[in-house]
C-alpha cells in the first residue's frame, strides 16, 4: 500500500488531513449550497424539494427563513414543513421580518434551511450579514441548506459587474463557498430562463425592473451560467484534489506555486486582489496579500489608510494571508522582493501604475524596478479597473468616524516665515549681492519643510522664488526681470528650493516615523518588562488595560472566564460593569472567539468593541475597547500594536495562570506524598504496638499453664508498648499544633539544668539501659525558653538516641557558652548518621535507614524537635561524633541580650 | 486501715470506671462512681474519704465540678484523672484546688501513689508531725533544722520558708503561683523561684542535675517527694 502513494515522500499533506478532519468534525454543521447564476433558475423550489425530501427519511430537518416571492410552486412546497417564525424588527418605522437565529439555535434542529445568504440584514441584527448568521449556526453544530446566486460571490464581483455592468452590492466571501460541504448547481438554460421571466414567473422588484431587463439579456445569462458552471467545477475539482492530498494520491497540481499580490491605497487594489484569488484558485496555489509601509505611508490620510485596511481584510476574507511589512528604504521594490525570497513565491502580482510619468521619474516604478529584480520570479502586472466609488463601504475596525479638514495653520506659518526671511534679505541687501540673498530664502524653506512637510515647503518654495523675483532681481519691485542671468537665477532657485523641500520634507518624515516607532518599540519593551514584573493577576490585567489604554487613546475593559462567567476583571479607566448589550456582545464574542461589538461584524449596537486574547493554548479573556470622543479609528499602525499589546498581555495571564496551576499541582503532590507517608506511619505505628498489647492481653486471657515468669513478660510487653502508643500519639498531637502553628511558646528565663533534670526524670525509663552523663557548664546563664517545649525538645532526641545507641553505652549530654549561644550536645556511641542523611533526618516521617534491629521510631520525634526549638528562636543540628563512632546532636539558643540578674534576697 | 477508705470516681467512661473498681477494690478502697458531675456532686453526700474526678464529663465541666466542691468548703481530697495533658489545664485544676493531677492514660501504680500522697496531706494538715524526713533529708519544723545525711544544712530565712511550704505539702504538686502567694505575693516574677529552688537544691540534693527531693513538674510549678 505504501508504495503505491506517489507523493514525494508518500505521506498525506497535513492540511488537507485537517481539511477534511474539519468536514468529518461532527460538531460543525454541514453547509450546502444551492448555487444558481441569476434569480429565477429555482433555486428555492430545489433546496425545499430537498428539504421536503430529508422530512421523509424522518431527518429533523426545519425552514429557517425562506422566501416565496408568492409563488404557488414554492408555496405548496412550504406546506407540511416546519417554519421558524420570524422575528419582527422595527426599522425607522418600518416593520419588517428577519430570520430568529437564536430561535433556530433554540430549536436546534438537525438541518435548517435559509434561503438567501447573500442577504443583508436590518440595522441593528446581531450580523450585518445572513452568511454571518449562517456561519454561527454551522458552529452550533446545525448543517444548514441555502441558496445563493453567482454574482453575490465576491470574487467573481468584478468579472460579474463587466459582464453586466451592475455592481452588485450584497456579496458573499469565498471562504464561505469553499466551506461548503456540497454546492448543488441549479441550471437552467438562458432560454428557459427568459421564458420563465415572460410567463411571469420570475421575482423582480418594481424599482429594479429596469435594470433587469438589462440584466436579463441572453447574452449575461448565458456568461453568468458559465461562470456558475465554472465556479462549481472549481469546487468538485478542490474537494477531489483535497481528498487525493489526504490519501497522498499523486496528483497533477503543480507542485509549490505561491503568490504574492501588492497593495497599496489605490481604489484598484480592491480588484487586484479579487484577481489574485481568482488566479490563487486556478494554481491550487496559497497567497499572500502584502502591503508594504514606506515613508509615504505617514503621509496617507485616513481614508486611504482604511482603503488599505480593508484591502488587506478583503484579501484575508477570500483566504489570503494578509501581511504588512514596514520599508526597509527607498525602494518598496527592494521589500517586495525580498519578502517573495524568504517565503519562495513564485509569482508576484501587482497593479499596473495609476501614476503619471513625471510621478515615476521623480519616485520611481516600484513595476519597472520589480520587474528589474524579480530573477526567476513571474511578475504579473495587471491593469485593474477603477471601482464604482462607494461600492465597498466595508466595516473596517473603527470606533467612530472621523473627518479630515484642512488645515490652513502650516501655510500660514510659511507665509510668515518666508516674510521673516524676506525682511533678513531688506536688511542684507545694501551689504549683500543680490545673487546671495537667495539662500536666505532657501533657509526659510528649508525650515518649513522641516517643520511642517512636504507641501507647505512647495508653497514657501513658490512663495519665495516669487519673493526673490521681485524685490531682489533688476527692476526691482517688479515681477519683470531684465538680466537674462536673473531668470536663470529665479529658474534655479525655484528648482533647488523645491528639492531641498522635498528632500528636508522627506527626512523629516521619516525622522517623525522613526522616532514613532522608537516610542512604540520602547513602550512595548517597558510593557513586557513590567508584565514580567508582576505576580498577581489582579497586577497582570490592571497593567494590560493601563498599558492599552495608554497606546490607543481608549477605554478598555477586561474580562475573563470566572466560575464559568465573563466578569469584569479590569479597566482603564476604572470600570466594573457593563451594559446588558455589551455584555452579550462579550459573551458571543467569547463563544465565538471572535470579535464582536461596535465596529466589528456582530453585535454591532454595543458601546465596546471585544476582541478575544488569545495564546497558541487558547482564549484567555476578552478585551473590550471603547473610545468616548469620535475619531478614534486604528490605523494600520495601531492595530499592529493592539495585537502586540494583547498579545503580550495575553501571554502574561496565561503565564500567572500556569504559575498557579504548576502551584496548585505541586502542593497537591506534596500533600499527596506527606497524606501517603502519614498513612504509612500510622498504620504501621499505631498497628504494631496495639498487635503486641492484644496478643499479649489475649494470651494472658486464653492462655492456661503460664509461668509466673512468662505472665510478667507478657504484661509487661503490654504497658511497653501501650506506652510507646501513647508517645506516638503524643508526637502525632505535637506535630498537629506545630503545623496549625498552634505552638506559641512562652519566654521566660529558665535554669538549662533543671530542664535537663526534669528530663532525665521523665526519660528513665526509656534510657534505663543506658548510662547517662551530664556535663553542664556552670557559668551558664539562663535561657529564654518554653521550659516544656524545650523539655520534649530534649526528650525526643534522648529517645531517639535510646533507638539507635546499642544498650549499655553512655549518652552525654554536655553544655557550655559559645559566645552569643548556649551549645547544647547529646552524644551517644551508636553507629552514627548514614551519609547523606544528616540533612534528611529532621524531615517528617524519615527513619534512618538501619535495617531491623532498630525499633521502629514514629520519625516524627527529630522534626517536633526542631519545629519547637525553631519556635524558640534556637536551632538544631545532626552530625556524627569526631572522636568516635555515634550521633550527635547540637541544639544553640541565643543568649538572652539583657538577662535580668535576680540574686538571692535575704 | 480499719474501715475501708470510700473514693468517689466521677468518669463518664465505662472501661475506665471498672478498671478504677477493680484496682482500687484489690487495694483495700470502697469505691462508689458516678457518670456524670451531677450524680457524682450528690454523691458527695456518701462522705467519701477521696474523689477522682475526670475533667471531660458530658454535663458539667470537671473544672466546675471543682470549683463547686470546693465552693462548699469541703475538704475532701481531689485526684484529677484527665487526658487533657496540656500544662495549662492541670496549673488551672491544682489552682481550682486539685491536690493532684494525673493525665489518662496512666499506670495503676502511679495513680495509687498519687492518691496515697494526697490522703496523706490531708491527714498531715490535720495532725502536723512536727518532723518530716523523706530519703536523707530530715526537716524538724519546729526547731527549724534541716538535715541531709545527719548534717544540718545552713538555710537563708527565705530557702527555709520555700523548703517548709514544700514539706507541709510533700508529695504534692505546687504550682508556681501558689509558691509565690506564699512567699512573697501571686504576682512576683516566677524567676525569683527558680533562684530560690536552684539555690536549695544546691544546698540539699546530692546532684542537683538529677534532684532527688524537689522534683521539678515542668511548666507547674514544684512537688516535694513524699516519704515512703
Amino acid at each position: 500500500m505504501a508504495d503505491e502513494r506517489a507523493d514525494r515522500d508518500g505521506r498525506p499533506s497535513p492540511d488537507a488531513l485537517l481539511e477534511l478532519a474539519r468536514q468529518e468534525d461532527s460538531r460543525v454543521g454541514r453547509l450546502k449550497i444551492f448555487l444558481g447564476a441569476a434569480p429565477g433558475v429555482g433555486k428555492t423550489y430545489e433546496m425545499l424539494q430537498n428539504v421536503k425530501a430529508r422530512q421523509r427519511e424522518g431527518v429533523d430537518i426545519v425552514v429557517g427563513y425562506v422566501e416565496t416571492h408568492d409563488r404557488k410552486e414554492t408555496a405548496a412546497l412550504v406546506e407540511g414543513l416546519e417554519l421558524i417564525p420570524r422575528r419582527a424588527v422595527d426599522y425607522k418605522g418600518q416593520a419588517l421580518e428577519e430570520m430568529d437565529l437564536d430561535a433556530i439555535l433554540a430549536r436546534h434542529p438537525k438541518i435548517v434551511a435559509v434561503d438567501e445568504l447573500a442577504h443583508t440584514n436590518v440595522a441593528g441584527s446581531r450580523h450585518p450579514k445572513r452568511y454571518l448568521d449562517v456561519e454561527e449556526l454551522l458552529a452550533n453544530g446545525i448543517d444548514v441548506y441555502t441558496t445563493l446566486n453567482v454574482q453575490h460571490v465576491e470574487s467573481l464581483n468584478d468579472v460579474v459587474a463587466q459582464i453586466t455592468r451592475i455592481r452588485v452590492r450584497e456579496t458573499v466571501p469565498d471562504s464561505v463557498l469553499d466551506r461548503a460541504d456540497e454546492i448543488e448547481l441549479v441550471d437552467l438554460t438562458p432560454g428557459d430562463l427568459l421564458q420563465r421571466l415572460k410567463e411571469g414567473k420570475v421575482y423582480v422588484p418594481q424599482q429594479a425592473e429596469r435594470a433587469l431587463e438589462h440584466f436579463f439579456s441572453h447574452d449575461n445569462l448565458t456568461a453568468l451560467r458559465e461562470l456558475a458552471l465554472r465556479r462549481t467545477a472549481e469546487r468538485v475539482d478542490e474537494q477531489l484534489l483535497s481528498r487525493m492530498k489526504a490519501q497522498a494520491i499523486s496528483g497533477p497540481w503543480a507542485a509549490g506555486d505561491r503568490l504574492l499580490v501588492c497593495i497599496n491605497e489605490d481604489h484598484r487594489a480592491l480588484g487586484l486582489v479579487r484577481y489574485a484569488r481568482l488566479l490563487a484558485d486556478r494554481l491550487h496555489a496559497p497567497w499572500t496579500a502584502l502591503y508594504v509601509e514606506s515613508r509615504r505611508t505617514a503621509q496617507l490620510d485616513d481614508a486611504q489608510r482604511d482603503r488599505i485596511a480593508d484591502t488587506l481584510r478583503l484579501a484575508q476574507s477570500l483566504g489570503a494571508e494578509a501581511i504588512t511589512v514596514p520599508g526597509g528604504g527607498r525602494h518598496i521594490a527592494d521589500d517586495v522582493i525580498g519578502y517573495a525570497k524568504s517565503n519562495n513565491i513564485t509569482q508576484i502580482i501587482i497593479g499596473k501604475s495609476a501614476r503619471s510619468r513625471w510621478f515615476e521619474l521623480i519616485n520611481g516604478s516600484v513595476v519597472n524596478e520589480l520587474l528589474d529584480q524579480a530573477g526567476n520570479i513571474a511578475v504579473n502586472v495587471v491593469p485593474g479597473e477603477r471601482e464604482a466609488a462607494g461600492v465597498n463601504n466595508r466595516t473596517s475596525m473603527a470606533i467612530g468616524t472621523t473627518t479630515r479638514t484642512f488645515d490652513f495653520r502650516p501655510y500660514g506659518w510659511s507665509t510668515a516665515i518666508i516674510a521673516f526671511s524676506l525682511g533678513v534679505g531688506l536688511v542684507l541687501q545694501p551689504v549683500v549681492s543680490d545673487a546671495n540673498l537667495d539662500l536666505v530664502f532657501l533657509t526659510g524653506v528649508v525650515a518649513v519643510a522641516v517643520r511642517f512637510g512636504l507641501w507647505p515647503s512647495i508653497y514657501a518654495s513658490i512663495l519665495a522664488a516669487v519673493g526673490y523675483n521681485f524685490f531682489f532681481t533688476q527692476p526691482y519691485l517688479n515681477f519683470a526681470i531684465d538680466d537674462p542671468r536673473n531668470v536663470l537665477a529665479v529658474v534655479f532657485f525655484t528648482i533647488v528650493a523645491i528639492v531641498v523641500s522635498n528632500v528636508a520634507a522627506r527626512a523629516q518624515v521619516q525622522a517623525v516615523a522613526a522616532l514613532a516607532r522608537a516610542r512604540t518599540t520602547e513602550s512595548l519593551y517597558a510593557f513586557s518588562r513590567k508584565l514580567a514584573g508582576v505576580g498577581t493577576l489582579d497586577d497582570v490585567l490592571w497593567v494590560t488595560a493601563y498599558q492599552i489604554a495608554l497606546m490607543l487613546k481608549a477605554s478598555v475593559v477586561l474580562l475573563l472566564p470566572q466560575n464559568g462567567n465573563l466578569e469584569v476583571m479590569a479597566g482603564y479607566p476604572p470600570e466594573d460593569t457593563l451594559e446588558p448589550a455589551d455584555v452579550a456582545a462579550a459573551k458571543w464574542a467569547w463563544e465565538n472567539h471572535r470579535p464582536a461589538g461596535r465596529g466589528s461584524d456582530t453585535l454591532t449596537g454595543a458601546k465596546w468593541l471585544f476582541l478575544p486574547m488569545t495564546t497558541g493554548r487558547g482564549q484567555v479573556g476578552m478585551i473590550g475597547l471603547a473610545s468616548k470622543q469620535p475619531g478614534l479609528n486604528l490605523t494600520p499602525d495601531q492595530r499592529r500594536l493592539l495585537e502586540a499589546l494583547i498579545d503580550q498581555g495575553a501571554l502574561a495571564v496565561e503565564r500567572v495562570n500556569l504559575v498557579e496551576d504548576i502551584e496548585k499541582a505541586r502542593l497537591s503532590m506534596e500533600t499527596e506524598k506527606l497524606r501517603s507517608a502519614i498513612l504509612t506511619s500510622l498504620s504501621h505505628d499505631l498497628k504494631t504496638p496495639l498487635a503486641s498489647v492484644l496478643g499479649a492481653a489475649s494470651a494472658l486471657r486464653d492462655l492456661n499453664g503460664l509461668t509466673e515468669f512468662q505472665r510478667k513478660d507478657l504484661l509487661s510487653t503490654i504497658v511497653d508498648e501501650a506506652e510507646r502508643l501513647n508517645r506516638f500519639i503524643a508526637n502525632l498531637l505535637d506535630m498537629m499544633k506545630l503545623e496549625s502553628g498552634a505552638v506559641r511558646p512562652t519566654s521566660e528565663l529558665h535554669d538549662l539544668s533543671e530542664v535537663v533534670g526534669s528530663v532525665l526524670r521523665r526519660a528513665e525509663k526509656i534510657l534505663a539501659r543506658h548510662k547517662i552523663e551530664t556535663a553542664l557548664a556552670s557559668d551558664l546563664p539562663m535561657l529564654a525558653i518554653d521550659p516544656v517545649l524545650f523539655e520534649q525538645v530534649l526528650f525526643n532526641v534522648l529517645d531517639n538516641a535510646s533507638k539507635y545507641a546499642p544498650a549499655g553505652t553512655i549518652v552525654r549530654i554536655s553544655a557550655q557558652r559559645a559566645h552569643d549561644k548556649i551549645r547544647l550536645q547529646i552524644e551517644d556511641e551508636g553507629d552514627g548518621i548514614p551519609a547523606g542523611e544528616a540533612d534528611h533526618i529532621f524531615d517528617r516521617f524519615h527513619r534512618a535507614t538501619k535495617g531491623d534491629q532498630v525499633r521502629a521510631g514514629t520519625g516524627l520525634g527529630l522534626t517536633i524537635a526542631r519545629g519547637f526549638i525553631e519556635a524558640m528562636g534556637g536551632t538544631i543540628s545532626a552530625g556524627n561524633r569526631i572522636d568516635r563512632s555515634g550521633a550527635v546532636f547540637t541544639v544553640e539558643l541565643p543568649v538572652p541580650v539583657n538577662p535580668k540578674q535576680i540574686g538571692p534576697t535575704p | 486501715m480499719s474501715t475501708a477508705l470510700k473514693v468517689l470516681v466521677i468518669d463518664d467512661e465505662p472501661p475506665i470506671r471498672k478498671l478504677l473498681r477493680m484496682g482500687l477494690t484489690s487495694q483495700g478502697y470502697e469505691v462508689i462512681e458516678a457518670a456524670n458531675g451531677k450524680a457524682g456532686l450528690e454523691l458527695l453526700a456518701a462522705q467519701p474519704g477521696i474523689v477522682i474526678l475526670d475533667l471531660g464529663l458530658p454535663d458539667i465541666d470537671g473544672l466546675d465540678v471543682l470549683q463547686t466542691v470546693r465552693s462548699r468548703s469541703e475538704s475532701v481530697p481531689i485526684v484529677v484523672l484527665s487526658s487533657r495533658g496540656d500544662e495549662v489545664s492541670k496549673v488551672r485544676a491544682l489552682d481550682l484546688g486539685a491536690d493532684d493531677y494525673v493525665t489518662k492514660p496512666f499506670g495503676m501504680d502511679e495513680l495509687l501513689a498519687r492518691m496515697r500522697a494526697a490522703v496523706r496531706h490531708q491527714l498531715q494538715i490535720q495532725g502536723e508531725r512536727p518532723i518530716f524526713k523523706v530519703g536523707e533529708l530530715s526537716v524538724d519544723l519546729v526547731r527549724r533544722i534541716v538535715r541531709v545525711k545527719e548534717v544540718e544544712v545552713k538555710l537563708s530565712p527565705k530557702e527555709y520558708d520555700l523548703l517548709r511550704v514544700l514539706v507541709q505539702h510533700a508529695g504534692k504538686v505546687l504550682t508556681h503561683r501558689f509558691l509565690l502567694g506564699e512567699l512573697w505575693d501571686a504576682l512576683t516574677d516566677a524567676q525569683y523561684l527558680r533562684v530560690y529552688v536552684r539555690q536549695l537544691r544546691q544546698k540539699i540534693e546530692t546532684d542537683t542535675e538529677r534532684p532527688q527531693y524537689i522534683l521539678t513538674e515542668t511548666g507547674i510549678g514544684y512537688r516535694l517527694r513524699a516519704p515512703e
